[in-house]
């Protein structure tokens, strides 16, 4: 039942021959339709993980695998949701998801069947209404938005998500939160997300992943979230199991695995 | 501001009054209002310079209107020159035509020498940015070669088109390549790791990357480069001219000092002056239009 399987992987960097290692040993089995969340300090890796994972990164050693097939290099089948965006600010919000879609679909789809794609998209996120306006006239969140319709349109296998509301406020991040949930709930995709944040993580995911401090980086911990879905942010608030998963992960991150450079 | 005010209070004023026709009125109002504003907004940049071009030509009156003066006085200029002022596009025939028309022919050669330069300066550029061994190689040479004069060139164009049509071509070229070449690198250096990763994510091939993202990308330093290349392209063509002859502004400069007409120097400086300014403006507005969204990011 594994659908991506990271398997002893491990990174170093060598630079001016100094080698540093960044993760050692990462190994983990997930599964289709499945929400992983992977939480550390800063500088621990998770990003680095990430990219090993879209294949922007090389692994050093170990691999990993989607549905049977290892993955060496990137791929639109496991597009990556930026954590400020990345959208071309040249382009349009309607261009911006047209340029992933054209060159996805460009020979299985039709022009007015990739129309439709892009659109559909762009209302899966709620932002047909602003698909002719740049980059730079909409907001933080809304561009997040596009930037989650671009890696959709891709009709991705896996989702990756590189924090991907560190950049926004509060208010914007719960209801990018519940989008994601709904688009979730809706398409039944594969998941991973990087995260600082530890409702973030308690309130999207099916496992969390609870990372070590580099260097060296390791897998600490995977947390289970039996909670049941939908969720509801209200309701999970005086929930017991969801205060017992933050607890669980609270304590692993500062407890157990204190930043010790940030103290 | 006023008038989207009242745009908004009447619709819903008439239903309690039934009538709309009496709410319509202070809408004008404030028209006048904001045409006044942007001709005084005009005025505002318009008077100053004129001011100052008065000043100079009357303190340049004075300077020159003294009996062993070298230089001739606005006044002398009018009188010795006026047709060619007036009148750019005469043509009487065996080679005496209009300031206009040689400016046309001058800016016919800028136009292929610059545009040879901005083709070759873009594509080595970017292939340049995206090499940093390619930069480290190259970029020393370029910095050297770039501050070579326009006219240095010449004597080697010369021996090697053995023409003077091609040498002018040229010469416009090497001058105004560099900036291009170089800005097209630093601009395709710069480009954000993010934008690269959409690529490779997406997994466009070189092409589309150079179209798609590269060019767009590196837009506004290419832009600042092909402002500065068009600038010394015109630099070069009135200097290669006066060497090589033939029927551009540059040799009339040549050809009015060779005959004594120093009122027709005058009125062909400010004419090459202010093709310059065109040009530079010109460039600048096509830039601002492409890169319209980049560069406010």
């Amino acid at each position: 039942m594994t659908y991506l399987r990271i398997d002893n992987v491990d990174k170093h960097f060598d630079r001016g021959g100094v080698r540093s290692e960044v993760l050692k040993g990462i190994s983990i089995d997930i599964a289709r339709g499945e929400v992983i969340s992977i939480i550390g300090h800063s500088g621990c890796g998770k990003s680095t993980l990430l990219n090993l994972i879209a294949g922007l990164t090389e692994v050093s050693s170990g691999g990993i695998m989607l549905e049977g097939n290892e993955v060496n290099g990137p791929g639109p089948e496991r597009a990556v949701v930026f954590q400020n965006h990345s959208l071309l600010p040249w382009l349009t919000v309607y261009e911006n998801v047209n340029l992933a879609v054209a060159k996805v679909f460009g020979r299985s789809k039709t022009g007015a069947q990739r129309h439709e794609w892009i659109m559909q998209n762009l209302d899966l996120v709620q932002m047909s209404h602003a698909k002719d306006k740049r980059p730079t006239e909409i907001s933080g969140g809304m561009k997040q938005r596009v930037g989650i319709a671009r890696a959709l349109a891709m009709q991705p296998k896996i989702l990756l998500l590189d924090e991907p509301f560190g950049a926004l406020d509060a208010l914007t991040r719960a209801h990018l939160q519940d989008a994601v949930m709904d688009i979730q709930k809706k398409l039944g995709n594969t998941m991973i997300m990087i995260t600082h944040d530890v409702d973030e993580a308690v309130l999207l995911s099916d496992r969390i992943v609870m990372m070590t401090n580099g260097p060296s980086a390791r897998i600490g911990e995977i947390l289970d979230v039996p909670l049941e879905r939908p969720r509801q942010r209200l309701d999970l608030a005086a929930d017991r199991t969801y205060l017992k998963c933050r607890e669980a992960v609270l304590k692993f991150l500062y407890e157990r695995h204190r930043f010790v450079e940030a103290a | 501001m006023t008038a989207t005010v009242q745009r908004l209070v009447t619709p819903t004023a008439p239903a309690a009054t039934a009538n709309a026709a009496v709410f319509a009125l202070p809408k004008p109002a404030s028209r006048p209002r904001s045409w006044q504003k942007t001709l005084g907004q005009i005025a505002a940049n318009v008077i100053p310079p004129l001011v100052v071009i008065a000043l100079a030509l009357i303190i340049w009156e004075i300077l020159c209107s003294t009996p062993g003066a070298s230089l001739p006085a606005p006044s002398r200029v009018w009188t010795d020159a006026a047709e060619l002022i007036y009148s750019p596009f005469f043509d009487y025939g065996q080679g005496d035509i209009g300031l206009g028309l040689r400016v046309l022919t001058s800016l016919q050669r800028v136009a292929i020498g610059f545009g040879i330069a901005a083709l070759v300066g873009v594509t080595v550029g970017a292939v340049i940015g995206q090499s940093i061994w390619a930069m480290r190689g190259l970029d020393p040479i370029f910095q050297i070669l770039r501050t070579v004069p326009p006219l240095a060139w010449l004597p080697l164009s010369l021996a090697a088109f053995m023409d003077s049509g091609p040498s002018a071509i040229f010469v416009i070229f090497i001058t105004s390549v560099w900036p291009v070449l170089i800005n097209t690198a630093v601009g395709v250096r710069n480009i954000p790791q993010d934008y690269r990763n959409v690529a490779l994510i997406l997994r466009l091939n070189q092409f589309e990357f150079f179209f798609k993202i590269m060019i767009p990308a590196a837009a506004p330093y290419i832009f600042t480069g092909l402002r500065i290349g068009v600038g010394l392209s015109w630099l070069a063509i009135v200097a290669a001219e006066m060497l090589t002859g033939g029927v551009g502004i540059g040799f009339f400069i040549w050809d009015a000092w060779n005959s004594s007409r120093l009122s027709d120097i005058i009125v062909a400086l400010a004419y090459i002056g202010v093709v310059g300014f065109i040009l530079d403006r010109l460039v600048a507005a096509i830039g601002a239009f492409v890169t319209r969204g980049t560069s406010a990011n």
